[in-house]
């Protein structure tokens, strides 16, 4: 049975004991409400929960335990030098995944029977070939332990769903069976439903932790298995970063971060400013008729997708700074470069700073305003002596934000950026950042074994730790500085 | 007795007259006309960015949705299709596609000839050339599915190649068929002509929408249909798994939390993680989903779950604020009348926050629609040909791309037809985005109550 048949059958269960679990309830108290304990409806959802918790938690455990069972019975069909590493144990498991699913593909479609997946052998001629018919492509010819592995795999699987059907079924019924026994008028089944509904409440809540934790494991994890391969001394100082997937590469991370801060700085140098006297203008200026109609017009900026403003950067503004600006002036000539990118980033985060400092500056009570202009000050007077003072820290603040998201933008500099590592001042000449090397080191075909894939993870660690702090620093200065008012 | 009196020097302008502004008073205008035109310039820039980027994406992109198509009869010759003339599919299936390729070729010239358009020494071969690669499976697939049609001519359109198509939308001209070995200028010439005589003509391309992605060299054949099935897979499930997520955790916290440590911990993560950079995500979707959990590669279900954890932690502020927005009197009316805090929360509280969680969760849902960082790490960049199966048969287990990605994809090809493609799917993405938008602003407006 697959899982989603399981799955129709726990509702079913479910739909039977929310019925049963009502009626028997109404029938104990010989269909007077008044003398139940709870509304009929709560001993109806007792009956449901009673089926899906317990039966959805077996299932949810036997998927996640399966597989490990089947992979530790399968270990007696490798020789004991891929079972030393883990990452040749996962690569040979995988290779017994897909062979399986090879097999099962050919089923489906006819191309073999039951009894000939089983019996097929390597000694009879290419299984590759034979797989490759029904549009399985392996990458390499099947070995005669993978093979039978592969076999023994599908049995065991076999064998695993039964079990996992049988088991489901059997909590799931005697869910069922509890609710009904224990459902009569006098049971407390509202305090229990609420119980239930709290407990899953509060575990959804804790899913943000989950995440969390699974960033962290997933990123110090992979970094950790990396600086074992590559020396973190040359990771961290070494100026060259030169990956080669034949080994002996120079991974350093200088140029990157050089490429990630430069081009952060440019798109800052244009945001700030724009952002900021938008804001202004809006918050001080503006009628409320043409606030009402810009402000959310600078917010559709925000709302457009990156990998839009990378396509921009890529087929317009690039090809534009170059043949305008860098080649006349003899700077460069790549479409991709630091300003590119830069300046793509900038008008991707101006709707960030303006609503930020947007909010900070309404955040200044109007009596200080009124204070000033009492005193025979001007409005730009105000603003310049008043109301950006009080509203420093909060637009510092925004600033920090903004920058952590230029460092963490992905598809613009991507496409606008250029994939060439160096360490130069020159704005238009092409450098990469961080996440385009993350992305250029993880897409494509990769094996997780080698220093080349893994430094990804350490990148990434790098620029969760840079963006992480950017933020703390952010909120704290923006806590630490905030003048209270009233 | 103040100072400005006893030192009178220092008080300016006396005898200047109040109706004429002093030299100081239009210095202090001038900064003030300043301010405001610095105000209106920075809000000009951007409108302006963005207005051209759109425009630019526009004009680029719209020319995507038509195509030169080339319509002729073509005469199915049986002596090519089934040499052995028994009408055995097993015996058709081994004329390849060259065979249909040569019948193409023939019947457009047989057709070039009939209406007496002057071919000016463009060889036969440079003529096949016009059809585009994917026209020969097609008629294919079409006569292996009905082998009665072999002998008969039928009406038959096909795309004209990816070079032709960008003549007529000013991508080629004259000047760079000189320089490209895939076209002449006689070919272009020869065009001109077959679209005088009614065989050419540009117009709306359905496929675009339906038809898979296709290789560099046929890029007038390529779709989005594998991309728009992946995102509507995406979306779906996104919505399935983040909505009950997010929405009991926002109740949870907002509601029933007691103020621990424990609480304290979620929040400051909640905030964290909807300020970590998307590649992050993608990140913990390749190592957690596909490495630890062994779910396939360039499936829309990983990318589901990617995605859902980045649109989490919005849907939990929204619906936060939306829960908090709702006045507490409401709560005490509920509680005063004997609910339990559960019944006040599911009967009365939520229902009048569903209209503002509902708005939140579709413009998260708008922002993880563009997201196109985390799903290159998760393999949703490859290059995927066939359409994945039915939801219901396992077909978010399945290679898919997405829109944004596809965008990505095509952008990174050399050949310009690709830069073309890219915008019109970039024009799809922005469709879907707005009528999100637009759902979410009339949820607003019709439901959103102000207490």
């Amino acid at each position: 049975m697959s899982v989603f048949m399981l799955l129709v059958v726990i509702a079913v269960l479910a739909l039977v004991g929310f019925v049963v679990g009502r009626q028997r309830a109404l029938a104990s108290a010989a269909g007077n409400i008044k003398e139940m304990h709870s509304l009929p409806v709560y001993y109806g959802w007792h009956g449901a929960l009673m089926v899906i918790v317990p039966s959805l938690l077996a299932l949810t455990l036997w998927l996640l335990i399966q597989p490990l069972v089947i992979e530790r019975q399968l270990v007696g069909y490798f020789p004991p030098e891929v079972l030393e590493s883990s990452a040749a144990r996962t690569l040979a498991m995988a290779d017994v995944r897909r062979v399986a699913e090879g097999l099962d593909i050919a089923i489906a479609q006819g191309a073999m029977t039951e009894v000939q997946a089983d019996m097929v052998r390597t000694e009879f001629g290419s299984v590759r070939d034979r797989l490759a018919e029904v549009g399985v492509a392996l990458g390499a010819e099947v070995t005669p332990q993978v093979l039978a592995a592969a076999q023994n795999y599908r049995e065991l699987a076999v064998i695993g769903n039964i079990g996992r059907s049988i088991l489901t079924f059997l909590v799931a019924l005697a869910g069922l069976i509890y609710a009904i026994r224990i459902t009569n008028k006098d049971f407390r089944a509202r305090n229990r439903v609420e119980q239930v509904v709290m407990a899953l409440l509060s575990l959804s809540s804790t899913v943000a932790i989950l995440t969390t934790v699974g960033i962290v494991l997933s990123l110090v994890g992979e970094s950790l298995r990396f600086f074992t391969m590559y020396p973190w001394q040359d990771f961290f100082f070494s100026l060259t970063w030169s990956p080669n997937f034949q080994g002996g590469s120079d991974l350093g991370l200088a140029p990157l971060l050089w490429g990630t801060i430069y081009i952060s700085f440019v798109s800052i140098i244009v945001a700030a400013p724009i952002g900021l006297f938008s804001a202004i203008y809006l918050a001080e200026y503006a009628s409320p008729r043409v606030r009402s109609v810009v402000k959310p017009a600078i917010e559709v900026i925000a709302g457009i997708p990156t990998v839009v403003f990378g396509l921009f950067a890529l087929v317009t503004l690039g090809p534009i700074l170059r043949d305008w600006i860098a080649e006349p002036t003899g700077w460069g000539n790549s479409g991709s470069s630091v300003m590119t990118a830069g300046l793509v980033i900038g008008i991707l985060n101006i709707p960030f700073v303006s609503s930020l400092a947007d909010d900070v500056i309404n955040a200044v009570p109007q009596a200080m305003r009124d204070g000033s202009y009492g005193i025979g000050a001007t409005k730009s007077e105000t603003i310049r002596l008043v109301i950006l003072p009080a509203a420093l820290p909060g637009i510092v603040g925004g600033m920090l934000l903004a920058l952590s998201r230029a460092i963490g933008e992905t598809m613009i500099v991507t496409m606008g950026a250029g994939a060439a590592a160096k360490l130069d001042l020159n704005p238009f000449e092409a450098m990469t950042t961080i996440t385009v090397k993350i992305v250029s080191q993880l897409t494509g075909d990769t094996e997780f074994d080698s220093p080349e894939t893994l430094v990804a993870f350490a990148l990434g660690m790098t620029l969760f730790v840079l963006t992480l702090g950017l933020n703390v620093i952010a909120l704290y200065i923006v806590r630490k500085y905030r003048e209270q008012y009233e | 007795m103040s100072d400005a009196s006893t030192n009178p020097s220092d008080v300016p302008h006396k005898s200047e007259s109040l109706l004429v502004p002093s030299k100081l008073m239009r210095r202090r205008n001038a900064a003030e006309t300043r301010y405001k035109a610095y105000g209106i310039a920075a809000i000009v820039i951007s409108l302006a960015t963005l207005g051209i980027m759109l425009f630019t994406i526009f004009s680029d992109g719209i020319s995507a949705f038509s195509q030169a198509t080339l319509r002729f009869p073509v005469t199915m010759d049986a002596a090519t299709l089934d040499p052995k003339g028994n009408r055995d599919i097993a015996e058709m299936t081994k004329v390849t596609t060259i065979g249909y390729k040569k019948v193409l070729e023939k019947s457009l010239i047989d057709e070039l000839n009939k209406r007496q358009v002057a071919v000016d020494g463009v060889s036969e071969k440079d003529i096949g050339a016009f059809i585009s690669g994917d026209a020969p499976a097609r008629l294919r697939d079409m006569v292996l599915a009905d082998p009665s049609l072999i002998g008969q001519t039928i009406d038959f359109s096909a795309f004209a190649t990816g070079r032709i198509d960008g003549y007529f939308k000013g991508r080629v001209t004259m000047e760079t068929a000189k320089l490209d070995s895939n076209i002449s200028p006689e070919q272009l010439q020869l065009a001109d002509k077959m679209k005088q005589a009614g065989i050419l003509d540009v117009r709306f391309n359905p496929k675009f929408f339906t038809n898979p992605d296709a290789s560099d060299t046929r890029p007038e054949s390529s779709g989005l249909g594998v991309a728009i099935i992946g995102t509507l897979y995406m979306m779906a499930l996104v919505v399935v798994l983040s909505l009950p997520l997010g929405v009991a955790a926002a109740i949870y916290l907002e509601e029933f939390a007691p103020q621990n440590r424990f609480t304290d911990l979620i929040e400051v993560n909640i905030s964290n993680l909807a300020a970590v950079p998307s590649i992050v995500f993608g990140i913990l979707g390749l190592a957690i989903f596909i490495n630890f959990g062994g779910l396939p590669q360039s499936s829309s279900l990983v990318g589901a779950l990617v995605l859902t954890l980045m649109a989490l932690p919005t849907i939990i502020i929204a619906t936060r604020a939306s829960l908090r927005a709702v006045p507490p009197s409401i709560r005490t009316a509920a509680l005063g009348i004997g609910a339990s805090k559960v019944q006040m929360v599911f009967h009365h509280v939520l229902p009048l926050a569903m209209p503002g969680i509902l708005t939140g969760t579709i413009l998260s849902l708008a922002t993880s629609l563009g997201e196109t960082g985390p799903l290159l790490l998760i393999g949703m960049e490859a290059f995927v040909v066939n359409y994945p199966s039915g939801p219901l048969t396992g077909g978010v287990m399945e290679p898919a791309t997405a829109l944004p990605v596809q965008v990505y994809a095509w952008a990174a090809r050399s050949d310009p037809a690709f830069i073309e493609r890219a915008s019109g799917a970039i024009i799809v993405l922005l469709a879907f985005l707005l009528v999100m938008n637009i759902v979410a602003i009339i949820l607003r407006r019709r439901f959103e109550r102000r207490w």
